[in-house]
């Protein structure tokens, strides 16, 4: 009925290599629709057309310089709560079996990042200058 | 007959023939996406939108394609070439390899991850890397700009997407999303956007802001960066970023289906059509992704300043808040 959907029982590392094969083909599909994009659209360079669009002016700068430390501030929030993310799921899949110990061991634990994202707000690294 | 059947469900023919139908998939839903969008555009602003090939325009997206696939595409001359030709292609994976693990009626799903909440988590971050690669490797100041606010904002809204999903993982007790839909039942009101209204709202609010959709729209905001992080674009280069950011939401709408609202489960047990309960799942998905068009035609831009503000201000302290309450409730009322 659903016809080459119904996954059969397989190892589980016949899953993940699936997985990989997966994003190769997907990678190979678009870079073939690059390459035949190619060949079937016209080609004509010239050196206006290699200038980059900016409405009209000609570029002053050169983009690829240091970036603002902005970013990286942001980038270290991100890391953390990604990290506390990483730890919280293994709490929550097990967490119907962990009763009142799990529950507060979870507290103590995001009560600390908590006072942590607390501790950035108030220094001002969430204000976007 | 059956024995051709029998073949077709054999382990690699059968992950070949998935892979052709989920690409497929993709690439409809990504034509169908764009003509819908200039439809319901074209109808909340009181016109008729692409009328002109076809029925009622309805080969307008066709027209698209040969028109984008016959196009120039030009590079900038300073550009790194390998980084800007390879940007579609990270941010088209994302958008086809999460559709692996979602299921699309009882029992039908590629292949069926333990971890599907993780992978989809992690598969989904791989578009930050696409839109930052585009912006950087064009070499030009618009396109870094957009890309830089984008890989800003997609950061910063995964937070809240992430935190959003532990109280189903905790509800379900898995991160399977066969279990997550298995769970939910065959009645709407025992679904999850229910029991975890806010969360709900978290997490269609960080999903429209992680695939870039007006209020959300800074990475490419019309008025101020022109094209944003694929303004040097061109021709199939530009038409395949297109179609990733197109079936990325379509994507995040099967996601959010999946998840919250009960995915193919029928709203009703006597609506329960067995095999054919891709059917519900189509509808839920597609009404979704209706809302995602009916928000970007009637809501403003946000600011920078705005955004980052509401993703680290309100909605990261709410999943944390949310965290404790579903836990706590948890504990009372065990089961």
């Amino acid at each position: 009925m659903a016809l080459g959907l119904i996954q059969q029982e397989m190892a589980y590392g016949t899953l993940y290599l699936y997985v990989g094969i997966f994003m190769l083909l997907v990678t190979g599909f678009v870079a073939t629709v690059l390459v035949l994009a190619r060949l079937i659209s016209p080609s004509r360079r010239s050196t206006t057309k290699a200038e980059i669009y900016e409405t009209g002016e000609s570029t002053v700068t050169d983009p690829w310089r240091p970036f603002p430390v902005r970013y990286y501030v942001f980038a270290l929030l991100f890391l953390i709560f990604d990290v506390e993310a990483a730890f919280l799921f293994p709490w929550a899949v097990v967490y119907q079996d962990l009763g009142v110990y799990g529950f507060v061991e979870m507290v103590v634990f995001v009560s600390i990042l908590g006072v942590g994202l607390a501790y950035a707000w108030k220094k001002g690294a969430l204000k976007w200058v | 007959m059956q024995t051709v059947l029998n073949l077709l469900e054999m382990e690699p023919i059968r992950f070949f023939i998935a892979f052709g139908a989920i690409l497929f998939l993709v690439l409809n839903l990504a034509a169908i996406l764009v003509m819908a969008e200039r439809k319901v555009a074209g109808y909340i602003q009181l016109r008729y939108g692409p009328n002109r090939v076809g029925w009622r325009g309805i080969l307008q997206p066709l027209a698209d394609i040969i028109k984008l696939f016959t196009k120039e595409n030009v590079a900038p001359g300073r550009a790194d070439l390998w980084i800007f030709l390879g940007a579609p292609i990270a941010l088209f994976i994302p958008a086809v390899l999460v559709w692996i693990v979602i299921p699309f009626a009882p029992g039908a799903v590629v292949a069926d991850l333990n971890v599907a909440i993780l992978f989809f988590v992690g598969v989904t971050s791989i578009g930050a890397l696409g839109v930052i690669m585009a912006g950087y490797g064009s070499r030009s100041s618009f396109s870094l700009l957009g890309a830089l606010r984008g890989a800003a904002q997609m950061i910063s809204y995964e937070v809240p997407l992430i935190l959003s999903l532990l109280g189903i993982v905790m509800l379900t007790g898995s991160l399977s999303l066969v279990d997550v839909v298995n769970a939910q039942g065959d009645t709407f009101w025992s679904w999850y956007f229910l029991p975890q209204f806010p969360m709900f709202i978290v997490f269609y609010i960080a999903g429209l802001a992680e695939v870039k959709r007006v209020p959300f729209d800074l990475p490419e905001g019309e008025s101020e960066i022109v094209g944003g992080f694929m303004i040097e674009y061109s021709g199939m280069t530009w038409a395949l970023i297109q179609a990733a950011e197109f079936a990325s939401m379509g994507l995040m709408s099967a996601i959010t289906t999946t998840l919250f609202l009960g995915g193919w489960q029928p709203p009703l047990p006597f609506l329960d059509l067995g095999q054919f309960n891709w059917f519900w799942f189509g509808i839920k998905t597609a009404l979704i992704m209706f809302t995602f068009q009916w928000i970007r035609w009637s809501m403003p831009r946000l600011r920078m300043d705005q955004l980052m503000d509401f993703g680290w201000k309100i909605l990261v302290p709410a999943c944390l808040i949310w965290l404790f309450v579903t836990a706590g409730v948890m504990l009372i009322i065990p089961g």
